[in-house]
């Protein structure tokens, strides 16, 4: 196997939101087109990782490189799935309308999306099958069609790293699993797809990659090699026993 | 003077139609902010505003010694911006909740604002008269200058709203993701509140620093009822806000010297009050009779279902049974099999029920139905 390019790097990451650090310093690599997971318990820091890799948090030191570059200089190579409940969903707004600010970010200040644009939403839309549902108002939606609406959003913004924070939360099983197919097909194209995941046992069967994290950087690396029972342990403090299929 | 004497008026007499175009436009502008306030989850942020206006237009009296209605609004919108910028600050730099922070401000800045007018009251300045309209309001006071400030600054506000309307919206629904975007969501928000501010002072001479609030948040309200689109939902707002201005106005006029801020105000929640009864999809009324008919077809199709079970162990489907043996069933009702006898799929002869063909054939489809959901 020949020497993948490095994605996303972290470097010396330290964030705290009080006195209390919630990541202390973190590095992290993360290679081109791998499907990572980062697993950890509550309070690991898993979702502030990713928002300071995001520029949304502030951190305290250290710094963040999007394939060797500052994350602003390579904003659009960046896609970013919000957790679910972090937004309204009562919101007067329609499905398509939603997976049409995915286009925002490429089209600048003022400028309206056009056509163009909407043809885009509307093949997201298609690939994460909600076609049908694109003109419902977005409370109307279920919890599972909630998160492909913001799937669909990211994928409409074509990027090479997609960050996603628990897409698999309150989703049902069909969901869940047209979800995962969608990161697999990325993961074909040499898209990169970070995830923080809760369900460690569909851990080996959905991703490649995991980080173990719990405010330090525990572990991270191929599924297949770190992920057991002795890192799990170290991770969430209790004895944990998890088989690992091969 | 009836208010049919006032709409004949209003196209004639000055005074009137200044004060009524100066109300109107007063609530368009804030209908439509409000709606902002109101999907930010911030409703009471303008009443912070409007409270934390009061010592502006004190100070500025003060300083001036003028009762020019210009001068005091400048103050009012010096000190509204601190007010709202402090809440701002109090709300990311501290571990204070909002609702925390708006209250704080609103009580010290309306403190310190009621403290500076009895002062001014007590000074032997004659002039001192008429700064305590501020706190309820006067409509009667609008002149024409003051009318086309209003209509300036809403139609700055308009062009501004169209310019960036994707993105106002994007941060209202979604602010971590609009900073992933790169819009600089900080612009943005203050944009926005500069806007709510500058709309609150305005009617402060109007409606008055007690009920600013509700001008903003009663015509956002009751159109967020109608419509599941954001620019249909600000359309409305404007115009609940306009009509509760004209039509608050005609009242109060009308009849004599009823007070106009209060009136508009009471006019606006008359809308809010309709919309949550009667609006379609979000409304009580339609919601409790989707509610009770959906209870009812379950009803009847629950019914449908155990005759069905019964009759689909005869030979001749149409066998009569008694009806005796339906009551042990939960669900059924007299109603119930009055409206199956309506609905042509069983016939009653005496206390004997039957199912007929037709019956029978959409029972069947209905217990597929179940079946193979499950």
């Amino acid at each position: 196997m020949k020497e993948k390019k490095i994605a996303v790097k972290v470097d010396d990451l330290t964030v705290a939101y009080n006195y209390k650090p919630v990541l202390w310093d973190i590095d992290l690599e993360v290679p081109e087109g791998v499907l990572m997971a980062i697993v950890g318990p509550n309070g690991a820091g898993k979702s502030t990782l990713i928002k300071s890799i995001l520029g949304i948090l502030k951190p305290i030191a250290g710094s963040v490189s999007i394939y060797g570059k500052p994350y602003k200089e390579q904003r659009n190579l960046v896609a970013y799935v919000p957790q679910k409940g972090s937004v309204d969903w009562d919101f007067p707004t329609t499905a398509l309308d939603v997976v049409m600010m995915g286009t925002y970010g490429s089209l600048g200040w003022i400028k309206r999306p056009r056509q163009k644009e909407k043809k885009k939403a509307l093949e997201a839309l298609e690939k994460v099958g909600m076609l049908p549902f694109k003109g419902r108002q977005i409370s109307q939606l279920s919890g599972g069609q909630q998160q492909r609406i913001f799937l669909a959003r990211a994928l409409v913004q074509n990027a090479s790293i997609y960050f996603m924070d628990e897409p698999f939360q309150g989703v049902d099983a069909t969901t869940e699993i047209a979800i995962i197919n969608i990161l697999k097909e990325l993961r074909k194209t040499g898209k990169t797809v970070i995830v923080v995941h809760h369900d460690l046992q569909t851990v080996p069967e959905y991703f490649d990659w995991v980080t173990f994290l719990n405010v330090k950087k525990i572990a991270t690396g191929p599924v297949k090699d770190i992920f057991n029972d002795d890192n799990l342990t170290k991770t969430y403090g209790i004895n944990y026993k998890v088989s690992v299929q091969e | 003077m009836a208010i049919k004497e006032y709409f004949e008026l209003v196209f004639s007499d000055y005074t009137l139609r200044t004060i009524t175009l100066g109300t109107a436009i007063l609530g368009a502008v804030c209908g439509m902010l409000g709606s902002f306030a109101v999907l930010r989850k911030q409703s009471l942020l303008g009443d912070a505003i409007s409270h934390a206006a009061l010592p502006g237009i004190a100070i500025a009296f003060l300083i001036t010694g003028a009762k020019d209605s210009n001068t005091l609004l400048l103050g009012a919108l010096v000190s509204g911006l601190i007010g709202a910028f402090w809440i701002r600050g109090i709300i990311t730099k501290t571990h204070l909740k909002s609702d925390t922070a708006l209250g704080l401000i609103l009580s010290i800045f309306f403190g310190f604002g009621m403290l500076l007018l009895t002062f001014i009251q007590k000074q032997p300045n004659a002039n001192q008269a008429g700064l305590d309209k501020y706190l309820f309001g006067q409509a009667a006071t609008l002149v024409e200058s003051d009318v086309w400030l209003m209509a300036i600054v809403t139609g700055v506000c308009l062009i501004v709203l169209l310019l960036f309307w994707k993105e106002f919206k994007l941060l209202l629904f979604d602010a971590d993701y609009t900073k992933t975007l790169g819009f600089n969501i900080k612009f943005i928000d203050t944009l926005i509140t500069f806007f709510i501010v500058l709309a609150i002072v305005l009617g402060l001479q109007t409606v008055g620093v007690v009920l600013m609030s509700a001008m903003l948040l009663a015509p956002a309200a009751a159109a967020r009822q109608w419509t599941n689109s954001l620019a249909v939902m600000m359309f409305l707002a404007a115009v609940f806000g306009a009509f509760s201005g004209v039509v608050g106005t005609a009242i109060s006029t009308s009849q004599n010297n009823l007070p106009t801020g209060p009136i508009i105000v009471l006019v606006a929640s008359c809308f809010v009050f309709i919309s949550f009864i009667f609006s379609p999809s979000r409304g009580l009324l339609f919601k409790q009779i989707r509610f009770l008919k959906n209870r009812r077809d379950l009803q009847l199709h629950k019914t449908l279902t155990f005759m069905y079970d019964i009759a689909k162990t005869h030979e001749n489907i149409e066998h009569p049974h008694t009806i005796k043996i339906l009551n042990n069933f939960h669900g059924f009702t007299r109603k119930t099999l009055h409206k199956l006898v309506e609905k042509n799929y069983v016939t009653i002869k005496g206390n004997m029920w039957s199912l007929t063909k037709e019956g029978y054939q959409s029972a069947s489809n209905l217990y597929n139905q179940i079946f193979n959901n499950e």
